[in-house]
């Protein structure tokens, strides 16, 4: 058992973990954070996709112990006060989400792409989000939204 | 009575009220829910297409730390019944025993041969290495020709044959009396191969039973809680009063949940035997091979025409792979085709068979469209053939032959009676969106310069068959139940709203259109209304969603209902009001008196009457809550035109889908940004099947696309900006006049993308390139064609 200490979504959790211990395994069952969820087990499908110091990673490919002295961003730490960010609104309006399972990936997804690139096009966007599936939308909704999110005219 | 024509809004594009709990985390996937005491079971599954289990020994797992039980095929065996197939589809149909946990034979690699349950998810992984089984291996039966052939290896030694059923359909005339005069027979086979499903969710059980009365709540993953309910009590022997199914958040389905599962029994009995909380979550590889796939056939196909382009009959021959087992829907899924091979086209014979053989594979089952994506496609690529034979325009080929909008409603050759439709309005709006004469004029071009790109141009104009289904048509198909859908409508005390549906959803906007059918009807605001799904307490009676039925017979449901609790209120308001009925004029909630607006009474406060009912017309019972139960009378047929450019660099191999333009005719819509997103998640699953995706096997039997990274599921970067639009043709067999749209995508881009990706080649003398059309399925045509 290894010591760890991760805040996530503002609260700092200390724990014992094995070694083993998948980041999202620690955060769904050991937090009970479930908001993220898990959708393969070869780390190509990206639903579980969260913030580490900043960084958007698939935490069923980063180890609980890898996460010591780190912040974990969730989906469950984006609305504050109730209200949505940006790119929350914009998946609502634009309907991005069908099924929604994918949804917390791609927003965590989205967001390192906005803000390493702000303005993206329409491929950026698509690139961006290549490691992350969705069988629901065929994606042109979840474009549409992560460009009206970034302040573009969306394609009618 | 309302009969309200469609008012705000239904027609509107409402964001969705089920995307605030998904877009902030506050979900309820079944792999969410955290019980007291709960324990984690994991499957040992077979590593062998096929094989005799000589010993199962699960000893050495028992002695693990943190393992609580294990069992073998044998050990469940006990008080369950097989694995249920509710559509047998012929009377001399074989039906193999279906345990949850194989016995003494894996007909699949896959099959489940023992379960441990422990503490935690880890360690029950963990102990499934410590079984310990022998087999002896026995031949694979993988290829669907030799499975029929004299002596060949039996998935099912005791039933003597791979042959599962033959199922025949001859309407019209017979096709021999129109091949006699015919100027043109063409004969084409096409492979649909085998898919994997892949919602997001991969599949999960939580069972929590209560010892002391015997009742136990299953939640599941699944498309059907209703079906599974009625079919778990009967495997199980769990009285069906005393078991509840919840289907809470579900990640998607598209058939694949559409089913009960060997897992739900074998969670169930574990739970009763344990007394104590279990879960089962599937891996993604799990996935791939435990739950059951789609397509699988081989169409052997001939159509015969004149010489100036009129059809005159059709013959199908399908084999279809029924996978090693029959689910649920198994045998029924191919004929679920069979009626729709004709399409949208007039012709005077269509004879039809398919031959349902078992393999050793994982089964297959429902997925999205099931059957009709796979009659569309090879009626839209024999179409294709026969317009290069007749040296005609594809477009021009299908009006000749198209039903006329004037001539609806028009009973096929193959017996359905399509209510309405205006197919020339649908291809009209499509071609012009398209600016197909341009890139025909293009495509020419480069074929002159012999550009190493080649353009091409699919078409495929569909109609498909929603609303599954009218009971009786279901009896004369020997499927087992009926498909009417139920709904009721509960206005409360405070004048708030509950729709409860027997539909249960997995990503479609239920809560969302419902709502604006409700809300249109009874005249309250949309944000006043909840929907109520997916559970068999709070939800008695319903049929679940499958084949793009929920709207169509469920949302009507809603809508009946709707009109009764009015019907009623107006009884209330005519009484507290002192008028007559006849004299209510019932506008926007509003009970007013023709004449005299001031007298008037809101739906709201009538609602409150009912429930103090202290001043109701003599004889009425209280509140105004209404049920209503529909039955379908006939399906409901959508249609469109999809137009695919593609470009085909023939010295890679690489399709890029160039633009894709649809126009579909849904009938009336009731929430468009909904509809369009339902389209454009069909098409990229028609398109992945035209494209990417496809189960291999090697000689063994063993999946080699096992998992997401040997499987290529589409990602954004794969796909391209749709255009898609509508026209609308209301149906006629249902007051709001709709369709449904959930299969449409798929049913009609996989033509229109393989024929266009065969138009770019064909003047390399390329016929066909068989699905998916992979950069090297592509290649290698191309370079057979020039040898």
């Amino acid at each position: 058992m290894t010591h760890i200490s991760v805040n996530v979504d503002g609260t700092t959790y200390e724990d014992e973990v094995e070694p083993r211990l998948l980041l999202i395994h620690y955060l769904r069952d050991r937090l009970g954070l479930t908001g993220t969820p898990i959708g393969c087990d070869t780390s190509n499908c990206g639903a579980c996709t969260v913030e580490l110091d900043g960084e958007s990673v698939k935490s069923c490919s980063v180890l609980a112990v890898q996460a010591d002295g780190s912040e974990v961003t969730t989906v469950q730490g984006l609305a504050q006060d109730g209200e949505w960010t940006g790119l929350q609104k914009a998946f609502h309006e634009q309907h991005g989400l069908q099924c929604g399972y994918c949804t917390p990936g791609m927003i965590m997804a989205a967001r390192d792409l906005l803000r390493e690139n702000p303005h993206p096009s329409s491929d950026d966007v698509r690139q961006a989000l290549e490691g992350n599936l969705c069988r629901c939308t065929g994606y042109q909704n979840i474009v549409r939204a992560v460009l009206a999110a970034s302040g573009q005219e969306v394609p009618a | 009575m309302t009969d309200q024509m469609a008012g705000p809004e239904v027609g509107r594009s409402r964001a969705r009220k089920e995307d605030a709990h998904l877009i902030t985390g506050q979900t309820n996937w079944t792999d969410n829910i955290q019980v007291s005491g709960l324990l984690h079971l994991a499957i040992l599954r077979s590593p062998m297409a096929h094989a005799r289990l000589d010993r199962v020994d699960v000893s050495a797992a028992l002695d693990r730390p943190g393992v609580i039980a294990a069992f073998t095929g044998r050990d469940l065996a006990d008080g369950m019944g097989s694995m249920p197939c509710v559509w047998p589809v012929t009377e001399d149909i074989v039906m193999p025993d279906h345990p949850a946990v194989a016995v003494d034979e894996v007909r699949y690699a896959g099959d489940p041969i023992a379960v441990v349950v422990a503490r935690d998810r880890y360690t029950a992984a963990d102990a499934l290495e410590a079984i310990e089984v022998d087999y002896t291996p026995l031949p694979p039966v993988l290829d669907l020709e030799d499975a029929l052939a004299e002596g060949a290896p039996l998935v099912h030694s005791d039933k003597g044959t791979n042959r599962c059923y033959v199922w025949p359909l001859a309407t019209g005339e017979s096709f021999d009396a129109v091949r006699e005069r015919a100027d043109l027979v063409l004969k084409r086979r096409y492979i649909q191969q085998r898919l994997i499903p892949n919602a997001m969710e991969p599949r999960a059980v939580v069972v929590t039973p209560l010892a002391a009365s015997g009742e136990y709540t299953l939640y599941s993953s699944t498309q059907v809680p209703h079906i599974a309910r009625v079919l778990l009590a009967m495997v199980t022997g769990i009285p069906e009063q005393k078991l509840r199914v919840i289907a809470p958040d579900v990640g998607g389905g598209f058939g694949s949940k559409l089913q009960v599962y060997g897992e739900e029994a074998l969670a169930l009995a574990v739970a009763r035997k344990l007394g104590r909380p279990v879960k089962w979550t599937e891996s993604r590889s799990e996935n791939y091979q435990a739950t059951h796939h789609g397509r699988g056939q081989i169409q052997d196909i001939e159509i015969a025409a004149t010489r100036d382009g009129k059809l005159l009959g059709l013959k199908v021959d399908l084999l279809a792979d029924m996978g090693a087992y029959l689910m649920i829907i198994t045998p029924g899924t191919p004929l679920l085709g069979a009626f729709m091979y004709p399409g949208i086209y007039k012709m005077d014979a269509y004879d039809f068979t398919c031959t349902g053989v078992f393999t050793t594979r994982t089964p297959t089952d429902a997925y999205r469209g099931a059957g009709r994506p796979e009659a569309t496609f090879a009626i839209e690529r024999i179409m294709d053939d026969l317009a290069v034979e007749l040296g005609l325009d594809p477009i021009e080929l299908r009006r000749r032959n198209w039903i006329r909008h004037e001539e609806f409603p028009y009973t096929s050759v193959a017996g359905l009676t399509y209510d309405s439709g205006n197919y020339e309005a649908a291809t009209e709006k499509a071609l012009a969106l398209f600016g197909y004469d341009k890139l025909r004029a293009e495509q020419a071009d480069r074929n002159e310069r012999g550009d190493t790109v080649r353009l091409g141009i699919g078409v495929s104009t569909y109609t498909e068959m929603c609303g599954l289904a009218p009971s009786r048509v279901l009896r004369d198909l020997r499927y087992a139940a009926g498909g009417w859908e139920a709904a009721t409508i509960r206005m409360l005390p405070t004048g708030k709203v509950e729709v409860v549906t027997g539909t249960s959803p997995h990503g479609q906007g239920h809560a969302t259109c419902w709502s604006q059918i409700a809300a249109d009807a009874l005249g309250v605001p949309f944000e006043d209304v909840e929907v109520v799904h997916g559970d068999t307490r709070a939800v008695p009676q319903g049929m679940d969603t499958y084949g793009s039925r929920s709207l169509v017979v469920g949302g009507i449901a809603v809508h009946h209902a709707a009109e009764k609790v009015v019907a009623k209120a107006r009884k209330v308001a005519a009484h507290l009001l002192e008028a007559s009925e006849n004299d209510l004029e019932f506008t926007n909630g509003v009970f007013s008196v023709k004449g005299s607006p001031e007298a008037r009474k809101t739906i709201q406060e009538v609602a409150f009457e009912t429930f103090s009912s202290h001043d109701l017309p003599d004889g009425m019972e209280p509140t105004i809550n209404a049920e209503h139960l529909v039955d379908p009378e006939n399906f409901s047929y959508p249609h469109g035109t999809h137009l695919c450019a593609v470009e085909v660099d023939t010295e890679t191999g690489q399709t890029r889908i160039r633009s894709y333009v649809c126009v579909d005719d849904v009938g009336k819509v009731v929430n468009p940004m909904i509809v369009e997103g339902q389209v454009h998640g069909g098409l990229a699953q028609g398109i992945a099947q035209a494209l990417y995706e496809e189960a291999v096997y090697d000689d063994e039997g063993n999946l080699l696309s096992g998992t997401m990274a040997d499987y290529l599921v589409p990602s954004a970067a794969d796909l391209p900006d749709f255009v898609t639009d509508r026209t609308e043709t209301p149906s006629t067999l249902n007051p709001l006049g709709v369709k449904g749209v959930g299969e449409a995508g798929t049913i009609a881009s996989t033509p229109a993308v393989v024929n266009a990706v065969v138009d770019a080649l064909r003047p390399l003398g390329v016929a066909d390139v068989r699905m998916p059309c992979t950069p090297q399925r592509v290649w290698e045509a191309i370079e057979e064609a020039a040898r």
